[in-house]
């Protein structure tokens, strides 16, 4: 009996099939033909995004064994919990490209890619587990709720649940804050601190401006990305200048004033030459943060190998 | 914006000062809504006594895994470590709280002031001579197997201690042990895997397993006596006397590390808890002070 012949598609037809799925706003799923560079860039906005959840670990972490009651230590611990779930969902969705969790560790490590900058400043107080809940986190719902629908099927379904805990842990931290602006002198001050050193980073989370963001073009095009930096950045100030008077703070922007016209807020001039320094690893935290990764891998790797040779021996 | 966009939107408007609008924020009582009457013929500052003795070595534990953030060898195991912490810290809260509810706040509610609730009075502002835990919880973390290790005879231990509390006849007690039960039996199992694992995975992690064992062991010697405290409830049907865990504890633990290949070190000769009695090593110190030194520094403050 020989077997039916089945004409492949060509090049061309499989490049079209994928173009009318995203012109029809359907899912790319992982056996689907894609382009490579399609691959590829998702691998790098998944991995970065990986990253910086496990790395985002690391400046709230720092307050778990000192957090001020047993409440806030609960809340605390199952936030950076959640944020090692959310890495782990990250990197799965990533091997679904084709890509090893073990290899994209090992090239944060070794500084071949990138995670969010805004993890390499430093936590000086308790406040800033409330700032970056309710900044931080607050910017990245912004900037992920609408990769909830995008156009790779497992990153959009693993945003859905990421989101749910982000807006959760934002209220945890706006509830933090707001606690403590009820609180004393001291605590106030200390909430006004942390908003004064968070602000400016936070807005640096959406990345370039539009007139200098390379790959955002292309991720535009294929529905990976939604929205401009710039019109994520704008929503975001605009959601967080209510928060911050219902808070009783000052953002430190003195330009920062309503726009009647448009309804929108108008804002200073962020520093983007601190944006290329510490994104180009000269942050004030850069060096430690991927020092303690390292750490866990290499003095831990011994745990790893006995799991390994464990398995094999047992193997049936 | 299509309405899946408006969840930052809408955070200054939910917030209304009241209610449970996020995990663990609602809500500033862990006891509330539990009759905290104590039972009849029972001793309340005995009983106080006793929840300080088992929620101190929950929290104290639960500090030492929490150590553990951030650094685990691998996410599975930052994400099973936090479980065990956060399983742990929640029971510590519940033995403080009803602890506080047996008038033995003592000093520390002299020290924190009336905004600070009585968990956190005992858990911030007692001294370290004030604390109740066995030195087999404040041992220092070590690697990876000691630190499973530990956790597998602490687990073994407290699981076979709160399965009987379940019979408490203080019902605070027992539905905290209730709670405690399944919470414990995965402690043990995730700790029992790893001591299968690194027993018998390779010659270097089979090192360090049998270093970790030979370091426990010596502390279960205070696990097994009774403090007077103890035996009164004991009388009282409200505690479990630890000696008669011992053999469940010895049972399990030995068979758990033959099979990881190990040999089981001679049980320690039984004496009295010096944990129990408010004496403790060098190592509980530089754990209480990171602990407590943030909340001490702010006794006036809400958090």
């Amino acid at each position: 009996m020989s077997a039916p012949t089945v004409a492949r598609p060509t090049e061309d037809e499989l490049q079209a099939q994928f173009d009318a799925t995203i012109a029809a706003d359907h899912r790319i799923e992982p056996r689907d033909w894609m382009p490579e560079a399609y691959r590829k860039g998702l691998v790098r906005q998944i991995a970065q995004h990986a990253h910086s959840e496990i790395i985002g670990m690391q400046p709230e972490g720092d307050w778990l064994l000192a957090a001020p009651s047993l409440r806030r230590k609960a809340v605390l611990l199952a936030k950076v919990q959640d944020e090692a779930g959310h890495g782990m969902y990250l990197y799965s969705a990533a091997e679904t490209l084709g890509a090893d969790r073990a290899d994209l560790t090992d090239k944060l490590i070794e500084g071949r890619q990138k995670y969010s900058s805004i993890f390499n400043y430093p936590t000086l107080t308790y406040a800033d587990c409330g700032v970056i809940g309710w900044l931080v986190d607050g910017a990245a719902i912004c900037n992920q709720v609408p990769l909830c629908r995008s156009s790779y099927g497992p990153y959009a379904r693993a945003m859905i649940r990421v989101c749910k805990e982000e807006s959760f842990h934002q209220r945890q931290g706006y509830e933090l804050l707001m606690t403590m602006m009820r609180g004393t002198a001291e605590q106030r001050a200390m909430v006004q601190d942390a908003v004064d050193r968070w602000w400016w980073p936070s807005l640096m989370m959406f990345g370039p401006p539009d007139d200098d963001s390379p790959n955002s073009a292309q991720s535009m095009a294929w529905g990976v990305k939604r929205h401009s930096n710039d019109e994520l950045r704008q929503r975001y100030v605009d959601m967080s200048v209510p928060q911050a008077e219902a808070l009783g703070v000052t953002l430190p922007d003195p330009e920062l004033a309503l726009d009647e016209a448009t309804g929108r807020y108008r804002f200073g001039a962020i520093d983007w030459a601190e944006f290329k320094q510490v994104i180009s690893g000269n942050g004030p935290c850069n060096e430690e943060r991927i020092t303690r990764r390292r750490a866990a891998r290499d003095d831990n790797a011994w745990v790893t190998e006995a799991a390994t040779a464990y398995a094999d021996k047992h193997a049936s | 914006m299509a309405h899946e966009e408006t969840v930052y939107d809408a955070l200054d408007h939910a917030h209304g000062g009241e209610g449970q609008w996020a995990f663990g924020t609602g809500f500033d009582d862990p006891l509330a809504g539990v009759d905290t009457t104590i039972p009849d013929g029972v001793d309340a500052a005995d009983l106080g006594a006793y929840c300080l003795m088992l929620g101190d070595d929950a929290l104290v534990l639960c500090q030492r895994l929490t150590e553990w953030a951030t650094r685990a060898p691998e996410l599975e195991e930052e994400v099973a470590i936090a479980n065990c912490g956060l399983d742990l810290l929640g029971q510590a809260r519940l033995l403080l709280a009803r602890a506080g509810t047996c008038c033995v706040l003592g000093r520390s509610r002299e020290h924190a002031t009336d905004s600070i609730p009585d968990e956190d009075a005992l858990a911030y502002f007692r001294d370290v001579d004030e604390f109740a835990n066995h030195h087999l919880a404040e041992a220092d973390g070590g690697d990876f197997a000691q630190t499973m290790v530990r956790l597998l005879v602490a687990s073994t231990h407290r699981l076979a201690l709160v399965a009987k509390l379940r019979e408490s006849r203080d019902p605070v007690v027992s539905a905290i042990a209730a709670k405690g039960v399944p919470e414990l039996t995965y402690h043990r199992d995730h700790a029992a895997r790893w001591v299968l694992r690194l027993g018998d995975g390779t010659p270097e992690s089979h090192r360090r397993a049998q270093v970790a064992v030979d370091a426990v062991w010596p502390l279960t010697a205070d696990l097994f006596t009774a403090t007077d405290v103890e035996l009164r409830l004991v009388a009282q049907g409200v505690a479990v006397d630890p000696a008669d865990t011992r053999d469940e504890v010895r049972d399990v633990l030995t068979m758990v590390v033959e099979r990881a290949t190990l040999t089981v070190p001679a049980w320690p000769a039984d004496r009295p808890s010096p944990g129990r009695a408010g004496e403790h090593t060098d190592e509980l110190a530089p754990l209480l002070a990171t602990l407590q030194g943030l909340a001490r520094e702010h006794p006036a403050a809400t958090w």
